[in-house]
């Protein structure tokens, strides 16, 4: 589609974008020197600030790495499993046809989608410490997956509504002509259709609540990946600018593994036969309001 | 019930958020837009930069980016963007310069979606009568974009709007930092979560409200 917007190039136009290749080249480099000197003004790439990270030691990524990242995904997997359901269950509630079952459910996804997730996670946080018993050293894993849960869960009732109206409306049709009922069609007919149309989506609601978790690091003492970049800086003597990369690093080949995966997995059910062909694509996560494809939170 | 509200300042909170969302949503609409034209344009390099750019830049928690650009640029490279030794200010402007890092990629993104919406003829025409890629990028396809972007914008915006929270982390003083505050040191938890809430809804809702609205009313009849 895109190189419908410039003709096939003639001489000129290849000399000119030889030009501005030229250009742009001179400018990133300007930027990446600007970088690397900036940097080494104040001594940061010196190799022993890169050197537990880089330097073929495991203690690093043993005490401090692989515990963070475990915290980070262990409470981003039971976020997850504890939000499809969930959404699930609003999702489907906003489809009923009974008015006092479909306006209540719209106003719970309506009003935890307005609100930022880090605002849960602080009322979680507070909720936990002063109604219930559960030790303070647990209390910030709690308060992330409840926060991540209550957003995610009406982000994903959003998903499954989409999904099940994205399936041809004959799919109902014929089943309540051979005499299902309401309760029989959904769970029967456009369920199973409509979980496999948005699989995608849902994997890429996961890269979302990855980089969610970080907020409980950042804000709520939460001891996953990124708090540990904290840590080790203090630890290894002030390097924040090698922490903090690393950590970016391995967020960016999770994230990235789950995007080109939910890329994978939509391309693979647009070209299967068997289906109706409906597909919830990645991107149509963005059509959901208030929601921007796979980056809706932090 | 109320009185506890007088020693805290929850309208200037708000306000914090409202201009970090509005000087992010300019920076950012004006970035991604340079970066949706790399994206699409005939220089190969530029092309790459661009996929590059939003890639990583989706991919990275905004948490990261926030606390690097203050613990990374200002702590240790000693970059404050003309603040000073001001440390609140210097934070402000790190918080806006993140979040349009971040924003610009969905931005570019956006925009893109919206290119996709114009049909191949309008740009061939355009091609036709000799216009060369900048000006029919710029007088014949983005003028439509922008009109089917609306929607995606909006959801972008309310997605900024709510991503402020973050420079809480670096210690903005903004809605969430408050509240962080006021739960620690006030018994009217429900109260005050009650309060947050309302405020977020009310910058949220209307937001996607109008934009959506306006983005059904300029939409290209095609």
């Amino acid at each position: 589609m895109t190189s419908v917007l410039y003709d096939a190039q003639g001489p000129r136009a290849k000399r000119r974008n030889i030009l501005y290749t030229v250009v742009f080249l001179a400018a990133l480099a300007a930027l990446v020197w600007w970088v690397y000197s900036a940097l080494d003004e104040k001594n940061q790439l010196d190799w022993a600030l890169w050197k537990p990270y880089l330097g073929g030691g495991t203690e690093a990524y043993s005490t401090y790495i692989w515990p963070g990242l475990q915290n980070t995904l262990e409470a981003a997997a039971l976020s997850m499993l504890l939000a499809l359901p969930l959404g699930a269950v609003l999702g489907i509630a906003r489809l009923s046809d009974h008015v006092w079952v479909r306006v209540p459910a719209a106003v719970v996804v309506e009003f935890f989608r307005a609100i930022p997730v880090l605002v849960l996670m602080i009322f979680g946080l507070a909720l936990f410490a002063q109604y219930t018993d559960v030790s303070s050293d647990d209390r910030p894993f709690y308060a992330v997956v409840t926060g991540l849960v209550l957003y995610n869960a009406s982000v994903l009732a959003e998903i499954v509504r989409a999904g099940i109206l994205s399936l041809p409306k004959g799919q109902s049709e014929a089943a309540m002509a051979i005499g299902l009922r309401k309760g029989q069609v959904m769970r029967t007919i456009l369920l199973p259709q409509a979980v496999t149309a948005m699989l995608p989506a849902i994997v890429s609601q996961l890269v979302v609540i990855v980089k969610d978790t970080a907020l409980g690091g950042a804000v709520l003492t939460f001891p996953e990946l990124l708090a540990s970049a904290n840590t080790m800086s203090a630890y290894y003597g002030a390097n924040t600018i090698a922490s903090f990369t690393i950590v970016a690093v391995i967020y960016l080949i999770i994230n990235f593994s789950l995007t080109t995966f939910a890329s994978w997995l939509e391309g693979r059910l647009r070209r299967r036969k068997k289906s109706t062909g409906a597909v919830l694509s990645v991107d149509d996560t963005a059509g959901i309001p208030g929601h921007a494809g796979t980056g809706t939170s932090a | 019930m109320f009185d506890f509200l007088d020693d805290y300042d929850v309208l200037g909170a708000f306000w914090t958020t409202v201009q970090l969302t509005l000087l992010s949503a300019v920076g950012s609409l004006i970035w991604g837009t340079l970066l949706a034209a790399m994206r699409v344009g005939p220089v190969p390099l530029m092309r790459g930069f661009g996929t590059a750019y939003v890639n990583i830049v989706r991919n990275i928690p905004l948490t990261v980016i926030i606390l690097f650009s203050s613990l990374g640029l200002h702590d240790t490279l000693g970059i404050s963007l003309g603040a000073g030794d001001i440390v609140d200010k210097a934070n402000f402007r790190l918080a806006v310069l993140g979040l349009i890092v971040y924003t610009s990629a969905f931005v570019c993104e956006a925009i893109r979606s919206g290119i996709n919406t114009v049909p191949v003829g309008q740009a061939e025409a355009a091609r036709a009568i000799g216009l060369n890629f900048t000006q029919v990028l710029f007088l014949v396809v983005l003028p439509q974009a922008f009109r089917a972007a609306v929607g995606p914008l909006a959801n972008v915006l309310i997605a900024l709007t709510k991503n402020t929270t973050v420079a809480a982390a670096i210690g903005v003083a903004e809605a969430a930092l408050l509240m962080k505050d006021m739960v620690e040191k006030e018994a009217q938890l429900l109260l005050i979560s009650a309060i947050i809430a309302f405020g977020f809804c009310c910058l949220t809702l209307p937001t996607g409200l109008i934009l959506g609205w306006v983005g059904k009313k300029v939409a290209v009849k095609r």
